[in-house]
């Protein structure tokens, strides 16, 4: 198939499924425009003429980057994500924008200031979140992949809940520039994809060193051929009571197979899981207030304009810009930093932080791989949880844990429960092993 | 069992530049209310020698030489994002 081909059978998809809402914005004319171009080329690069989608919060020009919000809702990048660009400069065509919870809050897509993405499977269901516009362009077939970030879970659980295929690589393994920020020190881009490969070549064009963004690492990723036999560890805490019956008993079927393809796996304990979370919500609006302080109406972004004075501006700029959980976090995450406070919550959870990573390390002393669910639930009906800002973080429980030790995750597609909702698995491994996750869930058939 | 008053979410909302409107200082107080409950429970963990953690990639000062680097974005670009621009400069409210 041509370039244009593809192109024009992935915008006429996008087109039929206009009611999941989970673009925010089509780039129709561009896109054909570069398949022609592209089409016309002698040499092609690995991705040539291939469709993509990207969450709004990546930054890229001729075309609105609104992060879901008001506050940027008309706002006209003047550069491209690193990650973008690597992807072009091989050939592939970005066709739009994805919807997210606004600036990557959220754990449903409900927060969008553009109204919530549907399941790909139940319209009645939440998308997942933050990346739900990215994982049911996937599910739908619109394309065969899409960019995402994570940052507690925002690729992972709504990749389960569409059921693709998810990857939150390495934290530091692929550039950040020109990506909306949000928690710095768990932002990480990533990809879903229809099939683990996919994921793969995605994953080897963007990873590696960028300039413009000092936290990247030397490209260390290559993907491996085949999968070798691996010690893996069942996370017990990931598998109690709390963690539906159906997410269980699929979680269980996987490790089965793990178990028939000559892999040794044993339950293992990782004891602080149960205090995962509540780091997680320290430390996130920390970063979450001192990142989205740059959003003061004056540079640029949504303007207040009927504030007489300069406090008013700033204040009712942020006021309208921001949704409720937007605000939540700011103001959690001053608290968390205020003087008087400081050492009782922010820096015990640092400090906790350290404990959990000291788990996860003594744990990769005898494993390859740490295996549980990804969220405790299928996909979750649009409106349950948006009146409790708990119920919502504890679908982030299992998902948590290896973003605050900057680990690769990935959810893979296990199966589907008795009403047909997908359900993902989760696959865990210590930093820099992500080629080696990859093999193995390709090996599983994902 | 943490507690906030209506006055502490103003405070925040200060610390944090937001102008709230009244009726948001309400569900604000018992969202925050109920979240720094949940996230207390941290405060059972003894971590008295532990170390904090502040980032995860072990890289350290990372340097670049000491120059100008626009990354292709001119001046006149970066002006026209703002909402109010005269004569080169952004225009603000009056400040004293």
């Amino acid at each position: 198939m041509s370039a244009r081909e593809n192109v024009e059978r992935a915008i006429a998809r996008a087109k039929e499924h206009e009611s999941f809402h989970a673009l925010l914005h089509l780039s129709e004319d561009a896109a054909i425009a570069r398949a022609d171009l592209i089409d016309a080329q002698e040499s092609k690069g690995r991705l040539a003429g291939v469709p993509f989608i990207v969450k709004d919060n990546f930054l890229t020009t001729g075309e609105p980057t609104t992060a879901a919000s008001t506050m940027l809702a008309s706002f006209q990048a003047p550069v491209m994500a690193t990650a973008v660009e690597k992807l072009e400069a091989e050939g592939a065509i970005c066709i739009g924008k994805a919807n997210l919870d606004a600036f990557a809050h959220g754990g449903s897509t409900e927060n969008s200031a553009f109204g919530a993405t549907k399941n790909a499977i139940d319209q009645t269901r939440v998308a997942g979140g933050s990346s739900g516009g990215s994982a049911v362009s996937v599910a739908l077939n619109i394309v065969s992949f899409a960019l995402g970030t994570d940052t507690g879970g925002s690729i992972r659980q709504p990749a389960s809940f569409n059921g693709v295929v998810g990857v939150k690589p390495t934290y530091g393994m692929v550039s950040r520039y020109g990506v909306v920020a949000m928690a710095s020190s768990t932002d990480v881009v990533g990809v879903l994809s229809d099939t683990v490969a996919t994921s793969e070549l995605v994953l080897d064009i963007i990873a590696g060193r960028d300039s413009k963004d000092m936290t990247t690492l030397p490209d260390f990723f290559a993907p491996l051929a085949e999968s070798a036999p691996r010690k893996i560890g069942v996370i017990k805490e990931f598998m109690t009571d709390a963690v539906d019956t159906e997410v269980r008993e699929k979680t269980e079927s996987y490790i089965a197979a793990l178990r028939e393809r000559g892999h040794t796996v044993d339950e293992v304990s990782l004891p602080l899981t149960k205090y995962a979370l509540a780091v997680y919500y320290i430390v996130v609006p920390a970063e979450v207030s001192s990142n989205l302080a740059r959003y003061d109406g004056i540079r640029y972004g949504a303007r207040a304009e009927e504030a007489t004075s300069l406090d008013s501006l700033y204040g009712l700029s942020r006021d309208k810009g921001f949704m409720p959980e937007n605000k939540r976090r700011i103001m959690i995450g001053s608290y968390v930093l205020s003087s008087g406070f400081f050492d009782a919550y922010y820096l015990q959870a640092q400090k906790v932080r350290t404990l959990l990573i000291n788990d996860f390390n003594a744990l990769f002393a005898d494993y390859d791989v740490l295996v549980g669910p990804v969220a405790p639930t299928p996909a979750f009906k649009l409106g349950e949880n948006t009146d409790d800002p708990i119920q919502m973080y504890l679908s982030d429980s299992m998902t948590v844990p290896a973003s605050l030790a900057g680990l690769p995750a990935l959810s893979v597609p296990a199966g589907k429960t008795g009403s047909g909702l997908p359900v993902g698995v989760q696959l865990i491994g210590q930093r820099q092993s992500d080629a080696m996750l990859l093999a193995l869930a390709r090996e599983g058939g994902a | 069992m943490t507690q906030i008053s209506t006055d502490d979410v103003r405070y925040l909302a200060k610390l944090s530049s937001l102008q709230l409107e009244d009726d948001e200082v309400d569900t604000l107080r018992i969202d925050i209310e109920s979240i720094l409950d949940y996230v207390a429970q941290l405060g059972e963990l003894d971590t008295s020698g532990v170390e904090p953690t502040y980032q995860v990639t072990d890289l350290e000062n990372v340097w670049r030489d000491d120059s100008v680097n626009t990354y292709g974005v001119e001046r006149e670009a970066l002006l026209a994002l703002s909402p109010a621009v005269d004569k080169k400069q952004i225009k603000v409210p009056k400040v004293l």
